[in-house]
């Protein structure tokens, strides 16, 4: 484990900034914070979370896939794709860290997603462990610790300095960057810090929130649950769960004309959406019911079918704070989950 | 006409009973307006939905005019009276958003007006053109 | 702050229902926190008594709900609807989207919503409990003990400029009917208007550049009652679910603004709403002072039937020339 002293970060990012682009969460004067590149000036955010979750980074909400041109009787097909250059994403939280693991589930496994799978190649990730957790915070029911966040560096700040440990081959490469400007240290006050947290997280209202009654077998038990249509009854249909969800992954694609070539592109799509990913045969959900179910269902009982028990929710509490009506997964997880506990 | 190089692309949607009209006049008569003028003819100027003023600007628009008959004078009776009242809205909340004011205009033109015809199209492309580029409602995969 | 109890609605809403005057009750059920209330159709006393709450954190509007409640079976539902809520009941009566007859309100009194999102902002993390009384809020919090705040720390924008506290539509009344207020709801309109262009222009690209295409504005929107909306069509050539280009975000929003111009009552739901909090209700603003300043004024809601202006119109109309001087007046 290394350290600096927090007056040095502005250094610490202006050296990593010399080689790569450097994103990290930045408050933008109206109580919200966004990850935005790190320039002279830029001070990072002391905000628990960004709004948007960073999955932005590898799968970014709208992206060209490729073109298509035509002349005459002849087509070409253009690959937009630029080379991708490493960056880093510096204060990455515990949960987020972790979605990206869900999100490597779906796009790394075969087919590999390239786009994907290049930008992700490419990023370094520095996380940041939490010191005070909010209400709507339940990292814990997933078995994440937010005082202990993997990544390819994980960072902890106190009062005073910033401690780092490299965790992957890419950490130690970003880390031998930074030997100057960091000196070697103990983990006292880094473990100290994790106490306190643990304490903390102790006492969060959502603390008790379990997974029973969930998991990957349990599609016929609650697929025809009756609670789905009283949970569901007040949802909006709107797409904010989803979009600021940070492992929902579903995308649509889509060709746009502009009138010289065709953009072929992909952008996030939401299975709250009664137009969701509509194809010819048209959208399989008809009513509010099954889209609500869809969203539930996936993160808790058919992705950890799939794969290997993991659940896709990482207890950032994104959904609880944005949802317009305030019917959240863990409303459901309350509601269903004890009951067939 | 054309300002360090700069052409601007104008819609002109007309209605079918007095502005097309007008326009036709205006080349019987071999009066000179500015080729930049595209001209689209709509059944009544209330044809014209606001998404089709932002979807011109989103397709390399500069500009947008609507013409239509005098009030009083619309082929359907009524139809300019609406046309006047959503584009006055719409037109209003363009300028609130930022957008410059002097990009969109309506103007009424009958079909014995060819000279005016061909003197608000000179008119409102000098304007467009000190503006310059439509920058502010612009769709950047569309100026590629 | 709420002058009523929910002792008091339970008791109603039970009472209509063992009366049969209605079979259900549209109200608010309690959440995990202080503040998460989620609108909620209650069957039965029991139901009402274990879950129903009412507070400071009741700020939904019910009107739009009624669109599919009233589709579900013949019996009547009770719905609670506060001032504003009401204005937004009388444009759907006028646009026919419900029956009437399938719906018995009562209209309860208001004294402004607390808005979470600006409590947050003032407390930081780790909110337990909100309380409030004729002082202010107090915030129990898990850092900051307990913090005090003023209503106007507190409260929504929309109700701190709450344009009126009647109820303009109701079966029955409970606490006492208040009064159209002369309100300062345009002030922030005014306030960019006076704005240069390039001024305006960059605090709108600020703001919109945030929007990440949730819709939920326009779901939660009680003039946007569209069986399917033009942004949801594949055949309408704009329908988009993500923004692509910068363009789409502001052809959304305005669309979405002129589309319920003259039909927007200004309840302020799309900008409670809006995850990344876009200013949105100073688009319909804009729309509903132009309207008040070209066509006279006008209150969408007011009355039921009436006409709305842009299916309206004078032989003396503004041009729209004419009409972009004087809206920036």
């Amino acid at each position: 484990m290394r350290k600096c002293s927090l007056t040095s970060l502005d250094a610490l990012l202006k050296k990593i900034a010399e080689q790569n682009a450097v994103y990290l969460p930045v408050d933008d004067g109206e109580g919200r914070a966004a990850y935005k590149q790190w320039e002279e000036g830029v001070k990072m955010s002391d905000a628990l979370n960004t709004v948007r979750s960073p999955k932005d980074f590898f799968f970014p909400q709208t992206e060209n896939l490729m073109e298509f041109k035509t002349e005459g009787k002849k087509i070409e097909i253009i690959d937009t794709r630029s080379e991708s250059e490493d960056f880093v994403i510096f204060g990455v939280r515990a949960c987020d860290v972790k979605s990206f693991e869900v999100l490597d589930n779906v796009f790394l496994k075969d087919p590999v997603d390239t786009y994907y799978a290049s930008r992700r190649e490419h990023g370094v990730i520095v996380s940041m462990a939490c010191t005070r957790p909010t209400e709507t915070c339940f990292c814990q029911t997933f078995g994440i610790d937010a005082a202990e966040p993997c990544g390819d560096i994980s960072a902890w700040k106190t009062e005073t300095d910033l401690y780092l440990e490299a965790k992957t081959e890419k950490g130690e490469k970003l880390m031998a960057l930074l030997e100057s400007l960091t000196e070697a240290c103990d983990s006292a006050a880094v473990e100290a810090q994790k106490k306190e947290t643990a304490e903390i997280m102790k006492k969060l209202p959502l603390a008790g929130l379990s997974t029973a009654g969930f998991g990957g077998d349990k599609t016929d038990e609650l697929f025809d649950a009756p609670e789905w249509k009283t949970l569901s009854q007040s949802c909006l249909g709107c797409g904010t769960c989803t979009f600021v969800c940070p492992t929902c992954q579903c995308y649509d694609i889509k060709d746009f004309n502009t009138g010289k070539e065709i953009i072929r592109f992909r952008c996030w799509d939401s299975c709250m959406y009664s137009e969701f990913t509509k194809m010819s045969a048209g959208q399989p959900r008809l009513s509010q019911v099954e889209r609500f179910r869809q969203r539930f269902m996936h993160k808790l009982v058919y992705y950890p079918t799939n794969n290997n028990g993991l659940y896709s929710c990482v207890g950032c509490g994104r959904c609880l704070a944005k949802c317009p009506i305030s019917m959240n997964i863990v409303k459901v997880m309350k509601t269903i989950g004890e009951k067939a506990e | 006409m054309q300002v360090n190089g700069f052409k601007p692309k104008i819609v002109a949607f007309c209605c079918n009973w007095c502005s097309y009209a007008g326009a036709d006049l205006a080349g019987n008569n071999r009066l000179n307006y500015p080729a930049d003028v595209k001209i689209i003819r709509v059944p009544c100027s209330c044809r014209v939905n606001p998404m089709f003023v932002l979807r011109a600007f989103q397709r390399g628009a500069d500009g947008v005019i609507i013409c239509g008959c005098h009030p009083g004078d619309c082929h359907y009776t009524s139809g300019n009276y609406y046309t006047r009242r959503r584009m006055s809205l719409l037109f209003s909340m363009l300028d609130y958003l930022g957008i410059e004011r002097d990009r969109t205009r309506v103007e009424w033109v009958s079909a014995a007006e060819g000279a005016k015809f061909a003197a608000t199209m000179n008119d409102f492309v000098e304007k467009v053109t000190a503006l310059g580029e439509n920058k502010r409602l612009e769709d950047l995969r569309c100026k590629r | 702050m709420q002058k009523i109890t929910r002792e008091t609605l339970v008791a109603k809403a039970s009472a209509l229902l063992a009366e049969g005057m209605v079979d259900r009750v549209l109200g608010w059920k309690k959440g995990e926190f202080a503040y998460d209330v989620t609108p909620n159709v209650f069957a039965d006393a029991a139901s009402l008594e274990k879950d129903f709450v009412y507070g400071d954190f009741c700020g939904a509007n019910f009107s739009k709900y009624l669109i599919a409640e009233t589709r579900k079976g013949e019996g009547k539902i009770l719905v609670f609807l506060k001032p504003c809520d009401t204005y937004s009941f009388n444009q759907l009566l006028t646009e026919h989207r419900f029956d009437r007859e399938k719906v018995y309100v009562v209209g309860i009194p208001c004294e402004g919503m607390a808005d979470i999102g600006k409590i947050k902002a003032e407390v930081g993390e780790g909110i337990l409990e909100v309380e409030s009384d004729a002082n202010g809020f107090t915030v129990k919090t898990l850092y900051k003990g307990d913090v005090k705040l003023t209503a106007e720390q507190a409260l929504g924008e929309r109700c701190l400029v709450c344009k009126s506290k009647k109820h303009v539509a109701y079966d029955e009344l409970i606490g006492e009917d208040g009064v159209v207020i002369d309100s300062a709801r345009f002030d922030e309109v005014e306030k960019l208007e006076k704005m240069s262009s390039d001024e305006r222009f960059a605090f709108w690209q600020n703001e919109l550049s945030r929007c990440i295409r949730c819709n939920a504005c326009r779901d939660v929107c009680p003039a946007c009652s569209c069986e399917k909306c033009v942004f949801n069509n594949p055949k309408s050539g704009v329908e988009n679910k993500a923004v692509a280009d910068s363009f789409e975000e502001k052809m959304f929003h305005i669309i979405r603004a002129f589309h319920v111009a003259g039909r927007c009552t200004d309840c302020g739901e799309c900008s409670r709403v809006c995850p990344q909090d876009i200013p949105l209700h100073l688009l319909n603003r804009k729309f509903i002072k132009d309207i008040n300043s070209f066509y006279g004024e006008y209150q969408a809601g007011e009355t039921v039937g009436s006409r709305a202006p842009l299916v309206n119109y004078t032989t003396e109309d503004i041009e729209p020339s004419e009409a972009v001087e004087r809206g920036n007046q």
